[in-house]
């Protein structure tokens, strides 16, 4: 099962591999990763999404907090959360396929950012599992390129991490 | 008033009271060393890179202070890699510094450039690439902080040859405020109690005792809390002789080498104390089969440490001598209960003395052959209390923690966790230099003497009275041992088959070279040995195929130990 973690890290060089080879150190598996500034432009915050059994898990918690550059780890397993991802998809648009393409992306509600006489490329945000059903329907019609940009998330609620405190 | 980003290095030192830094200069570096003919600070010039920071580590394991040592780029830098790991696996305070290419070059492959900021990650607590010396202050000030607080650590700094040469005002911070490190000191108060419940409904309490005991100090703590609740004490490898190894409830080390009343007493036990140890493998054995019958409370100030290999009932995070000092005030306010516990308790301690002597630590010493174990025992009987010993690793490493009667913490230097070959000569130089006066005497084998064999030549030049006692028996014997046992006697290259006259080298580097070759030689070589000024190597001709015993095999679980071969 996929566990989501926020860690707020010191906008410094080197921080994402000392993230990255913590858990590559100990054989832990990063299923997707995304890094940013935050608000507070001395601060980064990555969303990693891992799996593994609960004392895994207290493991990387543990182990990310360790990390001196590590401000602060927010791990949302069980928690209520948003989770958006990004995709980018060009996908063939001959003129049998076009109006289905067009279709689709408008039940998805996925915006077409490029065109050409021969593909569409479609922007779409989403919970993975929604990006997940898009790209299926697409499949059969033809996926010339794709990129994910890994989710984000945010806990729910009025409360939140700002930058520095 | 400007300094230069050498000077300014130099200045921290000293502010950090730093009074001996160990080192090997290179064209990196060669600004700070340019600098150090002004500077105060004293410098030990290793013969190697890895020596110089091994050096560095007995300085500091002997001390508690952190140790400093230097090397300049590409391969010096590399070079230290295995002492850095080393110091890294036993929670060592140390500062590394070591010279980078200049800043533009960085990433050019230039002329000894290596990525010692990525090399060392894995193996440092933290580390510091240098782009401004306008930072080099503040992150001096920091990695002293980062490298002695908390689980204490290694910590590198690498320091570019322009950002030495460039100068700035230079303001030394007086604090450290690192938002993302906030090192937990007191226990959690409810926990604390929590535990002290636990304890006083036990019946075979064990406190199992690791390094974190001798990293904070906490010897007169731990015996504080022993002696209240008359618990049996059993040590590991590195937290040896923080706890007096000859004290009535002292059971001596547990795990693969470890006492049959140890290993048993923590099998049969239904409460287990750690205290400042990890549940290392080769402390452990099995896992399943591992303290079956306890509740396990472990105090440690590094939370990754809990439950990172066994359930843990009751975790408190916190430094030990704090966390032990508050658990001996809340047990004395449960004055009645302490001693209905005492009496308790009794019967598991009569049958713990039961054990001991029915299976003591023992080997016998007849005919014309050297035991090692004899000559441990012949070192301990004619040094003082206050000996500092280390030892390489390996068979005579294992002998010298059974058979040695560790009294005083910071006496035994030892690698444990990394299990680092060549450690210990320049371990006894770095402790040496700490404690000129104090007899410093490093027990090794043939095999892990002549990884650093080279530093004798840095003894001989401070001077330094270290005594080496080598347990030769031409082979790699811990090696061997396996293959004798588990490999049906396969002896694939742990012969070392060149005999080595070991004390024509020592003459060669201008120390001196003694030799026994019988049982009856033995205490005069020491004798001798310790009343001659200077470095001294006793080679001892040792039984070639003794085994260290008792064994749990690996992947066994302590009760199935395997007590003579």
């Amino acid at each position: 099962m996929n566990h989501t973690i926020s860690v707020l890290v010191e906008n410094e060089f080197g921080v994402l591999s000392r993230v990255a080879g913590l858990f590559s150190g100990r054989g832990f598996n990063i299923a997707s990763l995304s890094v940013a500034p935050t608000l507070d432009p001395s601060v980064s915050r990555m969303t990693i999404v891992t799996s593994g059994d609960e004392q895994i898990l207290e493991q990387i918690n543990k182990q990310l907090n360790k990390l001196i550059d590590t401000i602060k780890v927010i791990d949302f397993t069980g928690q209520d959360y948003v989770e958006r991802e990004l995709v980018l998809i060009k996908v063939n648009a001959e003129e049998e396929t076009r109006a289905e393409v067009l279709r689709i992306a408008d039940i998805f509600r996925a915006k077409v950012v490029d065109v050409t006489p021969r593909s569409y490329t479609l922007e779409i945000t989403g919970a993975p599992t929604k990006i997940d059903a898009l790209i299926e329907l697409l499949r059969p019609m033809g996926i010339k390129e794709l990129v994910r940009s890994g989710p984000v998330v945010l806990g729910r609620g009025s409360k939140g991490w700002k930058g520095s405190e | 008033m400007k300094k230069t980003g050498s000077q300014i290095l130099l200045e921290c030192l000293h502010l950090e009271g730093v009074d001996t830094v160990f080192g090997y200069p290179g064209g990196t570096v060669i600004n700070i060393y340019n600098d150090l003919v002004d500077s105060p600070i004293r410098h030990i010039l290793n013969r190697h890179e890895q020596a110089a920071v091994h050096a560095a580590d007995g300085y500091a394991r002997a001390t508690g202070k952190v140790g400093v040592a230097i090397a300049t780029s590409g391969p010096g830098a590399t070079n230290t890699i295995t002492g850095i790991a080393t110091a890294y696996m036993d929670s060592i305070p140390m500062v590394i510094i070591t010279g980078q290419v200049p800043t533009p070059l960085i990433g050019n492959d230039a002329f000894q450039e290596a990525d010692i900021i990525g090399i060392t990650r894995p193996v440092t607590k933290h580390n510091y690439l240098v782009k401004d010396v306008k930072d080099l202050a503040r992150i001096l000030k920091q990695a002293f902080y980062i490298a002695r607080t908390g689980r204490p650590g290694p910590v590198l700094v690498d320091l570019p040859k322009d950002v030495q040469m460039a100068s700035t005002r230079f303001v030394y911070p007086d604090t450290v405020d690192l938002r993302g490190y906030k090192p937990s000191f007191s226990g959690n108060v409810r926990q604390v109690e929590n535990g002290v419940k636990m304890i006083l409904a036990s019946k075979k309490p064990v406190i199992y005792v690791g390094g974190g005991a001798t990293l904070s100090d906490a010897s007169p703590e731990l015996l504080a809390f022993a002696e209240a609740i008359q618990a049996p004490v059993t040590t590991t490898l590195m937290g040896m002789a923080s706890f007096p190894k000859r004290h009535p409830l002292s059971l001596e080390m547990l795990g693969m080498h470890g006492t049959y009343y140890a290993n048993m007493a923590v099998t049969e036990s239904d409460l287990l104390i750690a205290v400042g140890a990890r549940f290392d493998d080769r402390v452990t054995g099995k896992i399943s089969t591992f303290a079956p019958h306890a509740k396990i409370i472990h105090i440690d100030i590094d939370p990754t440490s809990i439950k990172k290999n066994v359930r843990v009932d009751l975790p408190i995070v916190g430094e030990l001598r704090d966390v032990l000092q508050t658990m001996v005030k809340k047990l004395v306010e449960h004055d009645d209960e302490v001693r209905e516990l005492v009496e308790r308790t009794a019967p598991w301690r009569a049958e713990i003395a039961g054990w001991k002597k029915k299976y003591p630590m023992s080997y016998k010493q007849t005919g014309a052959v050297i035991k090692p174990q004899f000559v441990i025992e012949k070192i301990r009987e004619l040094t003082n209390d206050d000996a500092i010993i280390t030892t390489e690793v390996g068979q005579h490493q294992m002998w010298t923690a059974q058979f040695f009667d560790f009294s005083q913490p910071r006496t035994f230097l030892t690698s444990g966790g990394l299990g680092t070959m060549g450690f210990g000569l320049p371990a006894a130089l770095g402790a040496q230099v700490a404690f000129p006066d104090r007899q410093v005497i490093d027990i090794s084998g043939d095999g892990s003497f002549q990884m650093n064999s080279q530093e004798l030549a840095t003894l001989v030049q401070y001077r330094l009275p270290v005594k080496i006692a080598i347990l030769n028996n031409n082979f790699l014997g811990m090696v061997r041992q396996w293959q004798e046992l588990f490999f049906d006697r396969r002896y694939s290259q742990t012969c070392m088959e060149l005999p080595i006259d070991f004390v024509k080298l020592a003459e060669a580097y201008g120390a001196t070279g003694l030799r026994a070759t019988t049982p009856e030689e033995v205490e005069g070589v020491i004798r001798q040995a310790l009343e001659t000024p200077g470095p001294v190597i006793m080679e001892f001709k040792v039984a070639r195929e003794e085994n260290v015993m008792p064994m749990v095999p690996a992947g066994a679980g302590l009760n199935e130990m395997v007590l003579a071969s």
